[in-house]
């Protein structure tokens, strides 16, 4: 039973949404609909599910003293003080259990939340992002080496695609006349229409096949997985 | 001893990119901004969009992607902000509604005040990716009840007369991942009509790209910062993503010269190792 029913309500609830999408009639519509109201509000309480794990593992991390442990209390309380920031006064003009906090305002310029996330929180996550023009730097020079005939393709095609989307390639060729195939942003823009899309329309189409072949697998229960088994 | 050539240490490499980075920030080189398609036709869609339509703009975004997607969605704001549009902000990622306080505080800094409420407004985050948007596609005022602030939407004057999906002129979707541009094709243009545009970093327009098609699933994209050049060129308001094109066609030069180093060292090596097995 403990497999049976979950399975049971999982082919009914998807054969419904199916089924709603060629019959327009009603019911299907409104089962549909709430189905989906639904998921949205399950999405909503999967964060706090999210959040719960997080202070559940970062505290028995702290509790054993696994290596690096004093990292998680850096995580606990820089969560807990965006929460607790967040929820007393706010964030821009939204207003919370506070006020908006015009004391603390007048010594920040703004809220204490917008503070923390416009000069912590915000640079912290672009440097990160940034970094990887660093190693994307040093992997290309280590990797992209013209070894055979088809990563010379691939290696000729990258060098024009890569000065073609700056500025560069626009001055680089722009004595070539108007509209020339081999002005670098056309031929930048060739391979990336042409063949970049036909190949990846192959690979979104074989995903998507892909997709449907799992979720009928679901569906008619003949993968389990997700039910936590093997 | 071998004449085997020893890769660039990997320090040199970092050090080479950043100067590539930071001097044509600090000094001005000026390369020229030349349109393309794709980015024309978003321009074409904000133009032709008559005056007091409601458009939808969709921040699916997050601090780490914002020096790439923030001036896109600045430049195409800016654009409808002219256009005298009003702007329904919403985001499918829960920092995308910090990134939508922070434009609007931008323009009201350069000195473009739209009036909140009637110009625009921002309506938050909405999770469950997809579902969502289909459920936003239905009944937009079931989903979206009130606004960031507490405001009902019926008393939001931007709002009247929005009911559904379709009642916005198009969707601009600035994506950084999922959910994002892909789920807004597919629920907003596939199954609602509604002209779907938006903006990717340079890393994911690869793959969006497909769906600016025939069928015009996307009305044109936004790739990267060149495509926030582009757009801030077409409407003649250079900003960061104009300043930031000389830093990043610096950055691909210094790349490709890497690589083509890489690559004369990986030959130069192939021979003096095939020499040392003749001589052997």
């Amino acid at each position: 039973m403990k497999i049976k029913i979950p399975l049971l309500i999982t082919f009914i609830t998807g054969l419904i949404i199916i089924v709603s999408e060629f019959i327009p009639a009603q019911p299907f519509p409104k089962i549909s609909t709430d189905l989906e109201t639904w998921v949205m509000v399950i999405a909503g309480f999967a964060m706090l599910l999210g959040l719960l794990s997080l202070f559940k593992v970062n505290i028995l991390k702290i509790k054993f003293k696994v290596p690096n442990w004093q990292y998680s209390i850096i995580t606990l309380a820089s969560c807990a003080i965006m929460i607790a920031l967040g929820l007393l006064w706010g964030t821009d003009k939204q207003v919370g259990i506070l006020g908006h906090g015009e004391g603390i305002q007048n010594v920040l310029g703004v809220k204490p939340f917008d503070y923390l996330f416009n000069n912590i929180y915000q640079h912290l996550a672009a440097t990160m992002f940034a970094l990887l023009a660093f190693f994307i730097a040093s992997a290309a020079y280590r990797a992209f080496i013209g070894r055979t005939a088809e990563s010379r393709l691939l290696l000729i095609a990258a060098i024009i695609v890569m000065l073609g989307r700056t500025s560069l390639g626009s001055w680089l060729t722009g004595f070539l006349p108007d509209g020339s195939f081999f002005h670098l942003p056309n031929l930048a823009g060739f391979i990336m229409k042409y063949p970049n899309t036909a190949g990846q329309r192959a690979i979104m189409i074989g995903s998507g096949l892909g997709v449907i072949g799992s979720s009928l697998r679901i569906l008619l229960g003949i993968e389990r997985m997700w039910l936590g088994g093997k | 001893m071998s004449k085997i050539r020893e890769p660039l240490d990997r320090r040199i490499i970092f050090l080479l990119v950043f100067i590539g980075v930071a001097l044509p920030i600090m000094i001005k080189v000026g390369l020229p901004i030349e349109t393309t398609e794709n980015v024309e036709m978003v321009y074409d869609l904000v133009e032709s969009t008559p005056a007091g339509s409601p458009v939808l703009i969709s921040f699916d975004y997050d601090p780490s992607t914002k020096p790439e997607i923030h001036p896109q969605a600045i430049a195409v704001i800016k654009h409808a902000l002219k256009k005298k549009q009003k702007i329904i902000c919403m985001a499918l990622w829960p920092m995308g509604v910090k990134m939508c306080e922070q434009i609007f505080n931008t323009l009201e800094e350069e000195g473009i005040k739209p009036v909140y409420g009637t110009d625009w407004v921002n309506m938050g985050y909405k999770s469950g990716g997809a579902i969502s948007l289909k459920a936003i596609g239905a009944d937009f005022r079931k989903v979206f009840t009130q606004d960031t602030n507490g405001t009902l939407v019926d008393d939001i004057p931007a709002l009247h007369g929005v009911r559904s999906l379709q009642d916005f002129k198009y969707v601009m979707s600035f994506s950084a991942g999922v959910p994002g541009i892909k789920e807004w094709v597919q629920v907003g243009h596939d199954m609602y009509n509604v002209p779907v545009s938006g903006g990717v970093t340079a890393v994911s327009a690869p793959s969006i790209l497909p769906y600016v098609n025939e069928q015009q699933q996307l009305t044109g994209l936004l790739g990267g910062m060149k495509g926030a050049a582009e757009y801030e060129f077409m409407i003649g308001v250079p900003g960061t993503a104009t300043q930031g094109m000389d830093a990043q066609s610096f950055a691909h030069l210094i790349i490709i010269i890497l690589i083509i180093i890489g690559n004369i060292n990986y030959f130069y090596n192939k021979k003096i190792l095939a020499l040392e097995e003749a001589q052997k």
